[in-house]
């Protein structure tokens, strides 16, 4: 039973906090950081304090096997980080990176398509923080911790070519 | 006593409507709301006299000039400064720290010197200081704070010791809104020939500040948090302390003679102002401290005092709401920083569309959060324009922001 909605832009708190959102905030998914993680990386937000850490892991050909964040912050973060984890798993590192900049297409007001919706799972509730400009760091953060431990591993792997 | 009602009437701005709702403005320690007056004065400067001061002999230079420095003296009588040549304009308090740390600081400060702050500081009163200390070799120390969010002053005289050259405290805590005992502090730091600066940024708009009485060396803080404009700040130092001080920045307006290969230095206190100041600013933060004067500074800090207790029960009979700092007012300046068990930030949205702006976040408090375990607060902070009735009204919001978040069962 919902709480009648604050303020005169009724409906717009509820955009925001649709229930999908809190649930991934109350019962993240993947709440647990991965040992010997591939890829690692800490976003934070310094303009709240909010912190996501973020691990995968790859398997021999290459895609994820498995994913795991911590953090601490407000609900979309949180929830936007567990949402991620989510339509992670199997994918191949160019998959992932076709993944972000969906989601960022969609934060950035880009019209997504269906099949791109569905990829995106429950992401798509996100669409609701784009009312809500000062918000949409908050949500962006888990994704870029993604994209930092993307870049790393492709550093380190170039390292790791030329040395060879 | 003044009645904030009728002093609402003054500030245009809290009429407005906010997501459908009526403004309650309680972000006061940000930035304050500005009288129709301070707004005037600005309009008057460039529609009237606008040209650049100490410099033309023309009439409206003139104008500008006598303006610029009768805002001077006024700031001066506000703070009881002795003299106007102590009092310098900056653009905020961040700035006239800095002003410190690059003249004074650098200057005095050596291998195997100590530095004092406290835990409490704002970022601006401690960041300026690290780099400062670690160039010079000196160490940075800081009194600490206790569990309640007051100065644990029982260390006073082993952390400001023989070797302190510099202590520099904030006045009134805009996190955690502790009243330090700055008197006390600079006592001490003066027993052992260290110089003594406030952080007035959250004092001096809200209670009656007597540079005098204190002894301070240094004092500063911002003019848009007492009714003026942004950009505009103000620096005041003992005159005998800042003839020992090189120039902060040098340029136009800050020297006596100049040749090609050298220059000599104006009097106190334009040879620390380099270039145009910003004078239209300064003449109204003149006219904001004639109308905080006209209130009166003690009834303001009654004012608050009184909205503060207010606030402080209000808050504190809500079994959710965990007040953070000192739980007497009289203890406090006027502001409440707490914690939910609703993240700040979604506390802060939900109430933005119930029209009740406040502040969520680290204040540019981080390492006192960190501290006290803390990642972010919400903080309500008021003015002489706040009521009882604007409490209420966020008590209401606070209620249905914990029934709204609680209905999706975010607590375990």
């Amino acid at each position: 039973m919902a709480i009648q909605p604050p303020g005169g832009t009724a409906g717009g708190i509820n955009d925001l906090y649709q229930d999908i959102l809190v649930e991934h905030y109350k019962r993240p998914r993947h709440h647990q950081l991965l040992p010997d993680p591939e890829l690692k990386s800490e976003g934070f937000n310094p303009f709240c304090g909010d912190r996501v850490v973020f691990t995968a892991r790859l398997d021999g050909a290459g895609r994820i096997s498995g994913v795991g964040f911590t953090g601490q912050g407000c609900a979309i973060s949180q929830a936007s980080a567990s949402m991620m984890t989510d339509v992670l798993q199997g994918l191949t590192l160019d998959e992932v990176r076709g993944v972000v900049g969906r989601f960022r297409a969609m934060m950035q007001g880009k019209v997504l398509s269906e099949q791109e919706k569905e990829a995106l799972k429950d992401l798509v509730v996100l669409e609701g923080v784009k009312q809500f400009p000062v918000r949409i760091k908050c949500a962006l953060l888990a994704w870029s911790a993604l994209q930092d431990a993307l870049a790393e591993y492709s550093k380190s792997r170039n390292k790791l070519e030329t040395s060879t | 006593m003044f009645d904030p009602k009728l002093i609402r009437k003054d500030f245009p701005i809290l009429s407005r409507k906010v997501n459908g709702s009526p403004l309650v403005y309680l972000d006061n320690a940000a930035t304050s709301q500005k009288p129709r007056q301070v707004i005037q004065a600005l309009v008057e400067c460039y529609e009237q006299y606008n040209s650049n001061v100490h410099r033309g002999v023309h009439t409206m230079s003139m104008e500008a000039t006598d303006r610029y420095e009768a805002a001077r003296q006024k700031v001066a009588d506000l703070i009881h400064a002795p003299s106007v040549e102590g009092v310098i304009f900056v653009r905020n308090t961040t700035e006239a720290i800095n002003l410190v740390a690059n003249t004074w600081a650098t200057q005095n400060l050596g291998p195997g010197d100590e530095m004092v702050v406290t835990e409490m500081e704002h970022h601006s009163n401690l960041v300026p200081w690290q780099k400062v200390t670690a160039q010079a070799g000196a160490t940075l120390r800081f009194l600490p704070v206790t569990p309640e969010g007051t100065l644990d002053l029982t260390s006073l005289d082993t952390v400001i010791n023989e070797r302190t050259k510099l202590v520099s405290v904030v006045h009134i805590s805009n996190f955690l809104g502790t009243i330090n005992p700055v008197n006390e502090i600079c006592r001490r730091a003066h027993q052992v020939g260290a110089r003594f600066m406030v952080d007035g940024a959250q004092s001096v708009p809200h209670m009656p500040v007597d540079v005098t009485d204190m002894d301070c060396d240094f004092l500063a803080f911002s003019g848009h948090k007492m009714m003026a404009p942004p950009g505009i700040g103000v620096l005041y130092a003992k005159p005998s302390v800042l003839e020992g001080m090189e120039p902060f920045l040098r340029g136009g307006d800050m020297v006596r003679e100049v040749w090609y290969d050298h220059a000599t230095w104006n009097d106190l206190p334009m040879r620390f102002e380099a270039g145009t100041p910003n004078f239209a600013d300064a003449i109204a933060l003149g006219v904001a401290v004639d109308y905080l004067q006209a209130l009166g500074m003690d009834n303001v800090r009654q004012h608050e005092i009184e909205i503060g207790s207010y606030a402080l029960q209000a808050l504190g009979e809500m079994e959710e709401v965990t007040i953070v700092g000192p739980t007497e007012a009289r203890l406090r300046g006027g502001l409440a920083a707490f914690t939910t068990d609703v993240h700040p930030h979604d506390l802060g949205t939900f109430l933005d569309q119930e029209g009740i702006a406040i502040r969520t976040g680290h204040h540019c408090v981080m390492p006192m959060h960190n501290k006290l375990g803390l990642a972010a607060t919400a903080r309500a902070s008021f003015y002489v324009y706040n009521t009882n009735d604007e409490m209420d009204t966020l008590v209401r919001g606070l209620k249905k922001a914990l029934a709204y978040f609680g209905s999706h069962a975010l607590k375990p």
